[in-house]
C-alpha cells in the first residue's frame, strides 16, 4: 500500500503539530504572567499522536479528546482562540468561563464530546455515540483516547467490553505516555503491551510509534476505515513520551534524564520535518512559510484571548438545565420505518450455540491432548493453551486474532524499563517483520536508520 | 378504563413513547428477552427489536454512558438499573459526565435512568435503597419519584420527553399493589409539580413515593381523630415544587414531614430549611420529621420495620404536632 497522503495532507500534519507546539509554548508563557488562572497540561512530545489520530478521521465522525489532545481538536477546526481563552477563564471561550483547560465541545459542527477529569468515562460515552451514529445510518466512527493511567478504571473496562459486545464502530487510542502523574507504566500494569489487553475484548489492535505522525496517520486510517466498514471497534496503542511534568507545576524530577533524552532524540516535529525534506516533500522556503503563517495566526488568536472580558458572575446562575435552548433533534440518514413496528418486530429469544463453556473446554482438551484445567495466572501456556504473542510493527501490523476464549492471558514479568517501550526497543525490533507492507512509510526507515 | 398497576404504567409509557418517537430506546440488563427484572420492559423488544432494545452486560457505567452518548446524536435513551441500588455503581458517570454537560459546556442530555427502588419487600441492605437524595443533590439532574400508576405513567412520558438527564425512581412495594385507572391518551403529567392528594386545616404533611400512601392513611386516621390533615405527594424531588409546600404551609400551620430514606441528608431538612426561609411567620409547631433510621436497611422483618416509617408511627407525630 503507497502512502495514500497527498502533499498537501502532509504539510497539513506538519502545520497542526507545529500549531499545536506554538500555541502551547505561548501559553506556558502566559501561565507564567499569570494569565491563566489555573492548570497547564502540557502535550509536548505527544502532537504526533493527537494530529496522526484525528487527521485520519472524516468531518462527520466524533471525537472525544483527553486534556493533552489540543492537536486533535486543531485538526477539527477548533480555532486556537478557543484553547486561550478556555486557559484564561474568559467570557469568549466555549464554555464562557464554566470550564478550563481542553473541557469543552461541540455537538453540531464539529462533533466534539468535552472531556472530564475523572478518566476512563469517555470510552463508554462515546461507545454510546458510535451506536447511535450506527443506529441512525450516519455511518460515524467515535474515536476517544485513554491514557496509560486511564486505561486501569473500571470504565475502560465497561466501556470498551460493551463497544467489543456491540460492535460499535469505536477506535480507542491508548496513548501510552509511559508515565500517569508520577507514576512509570511499568508500575501500573503487569502486562507488556498495553494493546495486549484487547486480546481480552476480542477486538483488533494494533502498536505504533507516537513520535511518527505518518505512521499514527496510517494505522488510524486503517482502523477506522475497519470500523466503517463494520468489523469494529479498534484498539491502537501509540508509544510515546510525556516530555513535561503532569502539568506547569511539576518539574517531573522523578523522570531519569536519561529517559528524557532518549525521546528528546525523538521529537514527533523534528523527525518529521526531516522526512518532508528527505522526501523533497518541502523546502526551507515552504517551512518558513508555514512556521509564519502559524506566528501570524496566534498573534491574532492570542490578542483576541488576551483583549476578551472575564465572564459576568451572574452567569454562575446560569445553564444548569436545557429549558428549550437547545433543540435535540437527530440526524436520520435512514428511513425511521425501518427501526419502527411492524419492520422492527422480532421474534425474542437467545441463540446459544455451543451450550457454554463446557463445551468449549472439551475441545481445547482434545485439541490440545491436555487436562481441561485452566492454569493459574502466570503459568499460562504451560498447559498446553494456545496464547498468542502480540507483534509490535511500527507502522501499523495489526497484532494476531484473540486466541480461543477460556485462555488465560500471559503474564509477563514486569520488566524494568526505564526508557519506555517504544519501537525502538530491542524487544520490538525483534518482532519487526521486514517484509510489513507499511514498512517503508516509516521515516525512518526511509533514512535506514534500522 | 381498566384500572392498571403502577409496572403496568410504566411499560405503557415505555410502549407509547417509542410507538411515538423512533429516537426513543432503551437500554440495559436483561430488559429485552426477559423483559426485565420486574418486567417493566416486557414486550418491548418483541416490538421494536434488537437496535432499540438494547441488552447490556452488567456494567452500568457502560450503560449510563453509553445513554449519554446517545443522548448526544439526538436519541432519547431509557436506560434501566436492575435495581436503582445499583447506580451507584455509576455515580461518577451521573454526576461528573451527564449532570454537568450542560452547565458547563452546553450539552443537554436528553435521557432518563430508572429503576425499582425502595423497601418493604425483604430485599436486603442491597435491594431496597433510597439513593434519591444523593441526585438530588447534584445539579444538573432531575429527580421523580411517583406513587400512584398514573402519576408513574404521566411523569415517565414527561421525563423521556424533557430535554435533561431525569432519575425516574419506581417503588417496587406499589409496582403490583396498587391499581388505578390511567387517563386515555396521551396522558403526561409536568415534572416539579407536587399534587395535593387531600386537604385539611390542621397541618401539613409531605410525603413522596410509597410513604404518600402512608401519609393518606394516618390522615384518614387522624381524620376520625378529628384532626384534618392536608397531605402533599411530592411527585419531584428535583426541581422541588416549593409554592405547594409554602402555600399548603400557610393555611395549616404546621408540618410533618414523611419519607423512607433515611433520616439524616434526607428531603425533609431541605425542606424545613425552604420554610424557615420561606413562612418562618406562619409556622405554629416545631417541623417534625418521620424517617427511616439512620442505618442501612436491614433483611429480618422485624427489623426492617424497625427501620421504616408507618401508618402509626405517621399518626403519633401528628398527634404531637397538632397539640401545638
Amino acid at each position: 500500500m503507497s502512502n495514500p497522503l497527498t502533499r498537501e495532507q502532509h504539510l497539513d500534519l506538519y502545520y497542526f503539530m507545529q500549531l499545536n507546539r506554538q500555541l502551547e509554548e505561548r501559553m506556558v508563557r502566559l501561565f507564567r504572567q499569570n494569565k491563566i488562572v489555573g492548570g497547564l497540561y502540557s502535550s509536548l512530545g505527544q502532537e504526533g499522536v493527537s494530529v496522526g489520530t484525528c487527521y485520519a478521521l472524516e468531518k462527520k465522525d466524533w471525537i472525544a479528546p483527553m486534556i493533552r489532545n489540543i492537536g486533535a481538536l486543531l485538526v477539527k477546526g477548533v480555532p486556537p482562540r478557543d484553547i486561550f481563552t478556555q486557559h484564561m477563564a474568559k467570557y469568549t471561550s466555549p464554555t464562557q468561563g464554566k470550564d478550563g483547560t481542553s473541557h469543552f465541545g461541540d455537538l453540531k459542527v464539529r462533533h466534539i464530546v468535552s472531556p472530564i477529569s475523572m478518566l476512563g468515562d469517555l470510552i463508554p460515552v462515546m461507545t454510546g455515540v458510535a451506536m447511535a451514529g450506527r443506529y441512525l445510518g450516519q455511518k460515524i466512527v467515535a474515536l476517544t483516547w485513554i491514557g496509560d493511567g486511564g486505561s486501569s478504571t473500571g470504565a475502560f473496562h465497561e466501556g470498551l467490553n460493551l463497544a467489543a459486545q456491540q460492535r460499535a464502530p469505536f477506535v480507542l487510542i491508548v496513548e501510552n505516555n509511559q508515565w500517569a502523574y508520577s507514576t512509570p507504566v511499568s508500575r501500573q500494569v503487569p502486562v507488556k503491551n498495553l494493546a495486549d489487553r484487547a486480546v481480552a475484548y476480542g477486538i483488533r489492535s494494533w502498536i505504533v510509534d507516537g513520535n511518527d505522525v505518518a505512521a499514527v496517520y496510517n494505522t488510524t486510517k486503517e482502523a477506522v476505515d475497519e470500523c466503517r466498514a463494520g468489523r469494529g471497534p479498534a484498539l491502537i496503542e501509540v508509544k510515546t513520551m510525556r516530555m513535561r511534568g503532569h502539568a506547569q507545576h511539576d518539574p517531573a524530577e522523578y523522570v531519569p534524564k536519561q529517559m528524557f533524552e532518549y525521546w528528546r532524540a525523538r521529537d514527533p516535529i523534528a523527525l518529521y520535518e526531516k522526512y518532508l525534506t528527505e522526501n523533497k516533500i518541502w523546502d526551507a522556503k515552504t517551512k518558513a512559510e508555514i512556521d509564519a503563517r502559524i506566528e501570524r495566526e496566534l498573534d491574532v488568536e492570542q490578542k483576541f484571548a488576551e483583549e476578551s472580558p472575564m465572564p459576568p458572575a451572574e452567569l454562575a446562575e446560569e445553564g444548569v438545565y436545557c429549558e428549550g435552548c437547545h433543540a435535540i433533534e437527530a440526524t436520520w440518514q435512514r428511513a425511521k420505518a425501518e427501526v419502527s413496528p411492524p419492520a422492527s418486530s422480532f421474534e425474542p429469544g437467545w441463540e446459544v450455540k455451543d451450550y457454554g463453556a463446557f463445551a468449549e473446554v472439551e475441545a481445547i482438551r482434545k485439541e490440545t491432548a491436555a487436562p481441561a484445567v485452566f492454569a493459574p495466572a502466570g503459568n499460562a501456556g504451560g498447559n498446553g493453551a494456545k496464547v498468542s504473542k502480540p507483534i509490535v510493527k511500527s507502522g501499523g501490523k495489526p497484532q494476531p486474532k484473540p486466541p480461543a476464549r477460556g485462555v488465560e492471558p500471559e503474564v509477563p514479568e514486569v520488566p524494568r524499563v526505564p526508557f519506555g517501550r517504544g519501537p525502538k526497543d530491542k524487544s520490538v525490533r525483534e518482532a519487526q517483520n521486514p517484509r510489513d507492507r507499511h514498512a517503508h512509510q516509516n521515516p525512518r526507515d526511509k533514512r535506514g536508520r534500522r | 378504563m381498566a384500572p392498571i398497576t403502577m409496572i403496568e404504567g410504566i411499560r405503557q409509557a415505555m410502549f407509547e413513547e417509542m410507538d411515538r418517537d423512533p429516537a426513543v430506546v432503551a437500554i440495559g440488563e436483561d430488559i429485552g428477552v426477559y423483559g426485565g427484572a420486574f418486567k417493566a420492559t416486557e414486550g418491548l423488544l418483541a416490538k421494536f427489536g434488537r437496535e432499540r432494545v438494547i441488552e447490556t452486560p452488567i456494567s452500568e457505567t457502560a450503560i449510563v454512558g453509553a445513554a449519554c452518548g446517545m443522548g448526544f446524536l439526538g436519541l432519547r435513551p431509557v436506560a434501566e438499573m436492575q435495581f436503582i441500588d445499583f447506580i451507584a455503581c455509576c455515580f461518577n458517570q451521573v454526576t461528573n459526565f451527564v449532570a454537568k454537560s450542560h452547565y458547563l459546556w452546553g450539552a443537554p442530555v436528553p435521557m432518563v435512568i430508572r429503576g425499582p427502588s425502595g423497601g418493604g419487600v425483604h430485599g436486603g441492605p442491597f435491594h431496597s435503597a433510597n439513593p434519591e437524595m444523593y441526585f438530588v443533590h447534584t445539579p444538573g439532574l432531575k429527580v421523580i419519584y411517583p406513587s400512584t400508576p398514573s402519576d408513574a405513567k404521566g411523569l415517565l412520558k414527561s421525563a423521556i420527553r424533557d430535554n435533561n438527564p431525569v432519575l425516574f425512581f419506581e417503588h417496587k412495594f406499589l409496582y403490583r399493589r396498587i391499581k388505578e385507572e390511567v387517563p386515555e391518551g396521551d396522558h403526561l403529567v409536568p415534572i416539579g409539580k407536587a399534587v395535593v392528594r387531600r386537604e385539611g386545616d390542621d397541618l401539613t404533611i409531605i410525603s413522596y413515593a410509597a410513604m404518600a400512601h402512608t401519609a393518606m392513611e394516618a390522615a384518614e386516621q387522624l381524620a376520625r381523630e378529628g384532626i384534618e390533615a392536608e397531605v402533599i405527594d411530592l411527585r419531584t424531588l428535583l426541581p422541588l415544587d416549593r409554592e405547594t409546600i409554602l402555600t399548603s404551609l400557610k393555611k395549616t400551620n404546621k408540618l410533618l414531614i414523611v419519607h423512607e430514606d433515611t433520616r439524616t441528608g434526607g428531603i425533609a431538612g431541605e425542606i424545613a430549611a425552604i420554610v424557615c426561609e420561606g413562612a418562618f411567620e406562619d409556622l405554629d409547631g416545631p417541623i417534625t420529621r418521620v424517617t427511616a433510621l439512620d442505618t442501612p436497611v436491614p433483611y429480618a422483618p422485624t427489623l426492617e420495620e424497625r427501620f421504616l416509617p408507618n401508618t402509626e408511627k405517621v399518626v403519633a407525630a401528628a398527634r404531637e404536632l397538632s397539640k401545638y
